[in-house]
């Protein structure tokens, strides 16, 4: 393999990890701020417990969020030198940004809350959680900032060899990073809704502290039901950005092929790129990919024909990793909706089979979340800034395949290595009882209960 | 013009600041097997850079995203051309990162040694390799019209090597100095001989270190022709020694404070030195990626400085306030000091 496929594999690799971690951190964070700030409203030791069992869950995620995410920053530089040159005018401002607003605060802020439990005030201390927990929403923004402008570029003039910034608002306000961001940061408060219903399940499956395990998924349920609609409305925001401003990508989603007005949407394919048609294909809802792109039945779709063979994206990835998110982020929304109702009617607990279904349910909204980048990212090529720049031309010119050989070896070792001691804390953590370390909770409250 | 001296002056400044933060707990690091005698005294050790680390890296990572933004010719160059250097630092940075959040949150034996092999590892690397690749650009690197001519090997050259065990010297005192500062009775008696008898090294290797540069890199060029900026050099020398009068005096505050100021002079030292030049060639002086033309453009200077000016007096602002927040000292049988996590 040449330099230019193994620095797209390194990428996808890195940014695919730490992506496992980004989503639960953006939606725990907020759960446990919330939980704390009921802790302080009520003085009910109830909630300082849920707030550090699921404090220490959020805090082992967090740390290899951390460490990973370094890896994309120096990866610009490191295997997308020609890419950082030309585009760092624009580019470079969000990720210098993301770093001074953004991660200041939830670094600084977090090592105040681990260690600041008998050292701050309560109110403080609520307050430590609550700006980390902005601050990692703030940082995606501005990395999805960055992003859009590679998806939609804008407020940028080709001038000197290079693009050059020449509207930081248009940047700011781009409607295309937006909608991502709001795509992205509800699905990763629906994953963690599952990943704390999931948890809670196990404990309640094990009658083990129903109370506080009861009132976490309760509040998970609800949480994650209202962000899993909410992805589904800014999904329905995000096709029509694509559709307008990427419509190769649309095309590919729906493995779409000639242009036509009032397009269906075709439940089942099997696209077959090579003669430009679909292999099999069942189910057409009439008008619907129409209305879904344009939110008008008779709007006309482009079909991949329309576009030269060299500018259209891979299409069965992307087609299949479509359908794959669309099904999985219905089904979450179902399950959700299922867990409230029970919550509401306080059958949880008379509910095994449901709860078992939820415990074995997280990995489905990681899946669903990863496959939402996959239609993202493959659905851009092949360019990597949208109609500027193609992706080939962005690879480091000084790099040896064995140099990137090396690294994507060391990448999966080490990534491979985190990823088992991860499993394994999160593993041993989410099955420990919140009982375990009452003297040490009682010791270091803040307030009285001692 | 003026945007472009300023963004170097600032990239001087953030390179110099995340050294002078991350400095001290990559010291700690790597005194952390030879000053914890047992597992309290660990466990002092890790408390002691906790609630900081974090933060301070987020420097580097400001540094990085600055030269991206600011002069991002120069970001690619760097990046791409050190490809084998950061990637060990990257990798070493990660171990840390997690050995530091990690080793308390299992118990067995096998689990903490692996941990604190990680920890002692990932706190030398960076302190090394960043030294080796500063002293590589301090040097020059092998760039002409046709690209970079450099290999991994190529910059373990001695200068390059030297500057790395500088780093990693200054980084030592720095951290024993830390250390002594934030504990009490035995360790910090043992932290404070440490950082005594190691500035004795770190001199010779201090002046060492000024005469090779002087004679194997064109960084006394600009002092030459502007003879008033060896002001900073001179208070270097004069920050470096205070650190050993004030530690004879048990002053240990006043001496972390002077080897605080050595550390961020020493990078200004090199940094008005290299003055215009981000990155040197040593081939070919046209080839050297300068404050202005690896720069990007007014507009986004302009933007940038924006930035700057309303977010770093902000972060330094809570920065300092948290580092008021924990300045106690951690006592030895602290227990497990009551965060939400074993420590």
């Amino acid at each position: 393999m040449d330099v230019l496929s193994l620095s797209r594999l390194q990428f996808a690799v890195t940014a695919a990890f730490h992506f496992i971690f980004v989503p639960l951190t953006l939606g725990l964070s907020l759960l446990v701020a919330f939980i704390e700030t009921r802790y302080l409203r009520t003085n009910d030791t109830m909630y300082l417990k849920m707030a550090k069992f699921w404090g220490k869950l959020f805090l082992i995620n967090f740390a290899l969020g951390v460490v990973t995410g370094i890896t994309l920053e120096f990866q610009f530089g490191m295997n997308w030198a020609e890419y950082s040159r030309y585009v760092g005018d624009v580019f470079g401002a969000p990720l210098a940004i993301e770093a001074t607003a953004a991660f200041f605060l939830e670094s600084t802020f977090i090592g105040l809350w681990v260690f600041g439990w008998n050292r701050v005030s309560k109110k403080v201390h609520v307050l430590a959680i609550w700006l980390v927990a902005i601050a990692t929403n703030l940082s995606a923004l501005w990395i999805l900032l960055a992003n859009g402008w590679m998806q939609r570029p804008v407020g940028y003039v080709l001038r000197n060899g290079r693009a050059e910034m020449t509207d930081f608002g248009a940047l700011v306000f781009n409607r295309f990073g937006w909608v991502t961001f709001a795509h992205t940061v509800l699905s990763g408060y629906v994953l963690a809704a599952f990943f704390v219903m999931g948890v809670s399940a196990y404990h309640l499956l094990r009658k083990n502290e129903e109370p506080l395990f009861r009132s976490s998924f309760r509040t998970a349920a609800a949480f994650g039901l209202v962000s899993a609609v909410l992805v589904a409305a800014s999904g329905d925001l995000s096709a029509v950005q694509v559709a307008k401003y990427q419509p190769a990508k649309l095309a590919a989603m729906e493995s779409f092929w000639e242009t036509r007005s009032g397009a269906p949407f075709t439940l089942f394919a099997w696209p077959d790129s090579g003669n430009e048609r679909n292999a099999v294909e069942f189910l057409p809802v009439p008008k619907a990919l129409s209305l879904m792109a344009y939110h008008k039945g008779n709007a006309e779709v482009k079909g991949l024909i329309a576009f030269p063979r060299d500018e259209r994206p891979p299409v069965l990835p992307v087609f299949l990793s479509f359908r794959l998110m669309v099904g999985l982020g219905l089904l979450l929304i179902l399950l959700a909706f299922i867990g409230w109702i029970k919550g509401v009617r306080g059958r949880l607990e008379r509910s095994p089979g449901y709860l078992k279904v939820m415990l074995f349910s997280i990995p489905l909204s990681y899946i669903a979340i990863q496959v939402g980048w996959l239609v993202t990212e493959i659905g851009r090529q092949p360019w990597v800034v949208y109609g500027v720049m193609r992706t080939s031309a962005g690879v480091s010119a000084s790099l040896l395949p064995a140099q990137v050989i090396a690294s994507l070896v060391g990448f999966t070792l080490v990534y491979g290595l985190l990823a088992v001691v991860d499993i394994y804390l999160l593993v041993k953590y989410s099955k420990r009882s919140p009982d375990d370390d009452l003297s040490g909770i009682l010791k270091s409250a803040p307030a009285k209960e001692a | 013009m003026t945007f472009q001296i300023a963004w170097f002056i600032l990239w001087g400044l953030l390179w110099a600041v995340y050294f002078m933060l991350d400095g001290f707990d990559l010291g700690a690091g790597m005194l952390y097997k030879f000053l914890g005698r047992d597992e309290a005294e660990k466990s002092a050790i890790r408390k002691a850079i906790g609630p900081v680390w974090d933060g301070n890296e987020v420097w580097l990572l400001t540094a990085g995203g600055a030269t991206f933004a600011a002069f991002p010719a120069a970001y690619a160059a760097m990046f791409s051309y050190l490809y084998s250097a950061l990637l060990i630092i990257l990798f070493a940075l990660i171990f840390r990162g997690v050995a530091l959040e990690f080793r308390a949150k299992a118990s067995s034996v096998a689990w903490g040694r692996s941990w604190d092999i990680a920890l002692f590892l990932g706190s030398l690397l960076p302190a090394l390799l960043f030294g080796v690749a500063f002293g590589n650009i301090f040097r020059g690197l092998p760039i002409d019209a046709q690209g970079y001519h450099g290999t991994l090997l190529g910059l373990l050259n001695p200068y390059g090597l030297w500057t790395g065990i500088l780093f990693v010297l200054l980084f030592l005192v720095h951290g024993a100095l830390w250390l002594a500062l934030k504990t009490a009775g035995e360790m910090e008696a043992r932290a404070l001989r440490f950082a005594r008898t190691g500035w004795f090294v770190l001199l010779a290797a201090a002046v060492i270190f000024l005469g090779w540069t002087v004679a194997s890199t064109n960084l006394e060029e600009n002092y030459l022709h502007r003879p008033y900026w060896l002001v900073v050099p001179l208070l270097a020398v004069a920050s470096l020694l205070l650190i050993r009068v004030w530690a004879a005096q048990k002053k240990t505050g006043a001496a972390f404070f002077a080897s605080c100021s050595t550390i961020v002079l020493v990078t200004f030292t090199g940094v008005i030195g290299l003055y215009p030049n981000l990155i040197p060639s040593r081939l070919d002086p046209a080839s050297s990626l300068t404050a202005f033309n690896a720069s990007s453009s007014p507009y986004t200077l302009k933007i940038m400085t924006i930035v700057a000016v309303v977010f770093v007096p902000i972060v330094i602002g809570y920065q300092v306030w948290v580092y008021r927040v924990f300045r106690h000292k951690i006592g030895a049988g602290e227990g497990t000091g009551g965060g939400a996590v074993p420590y």
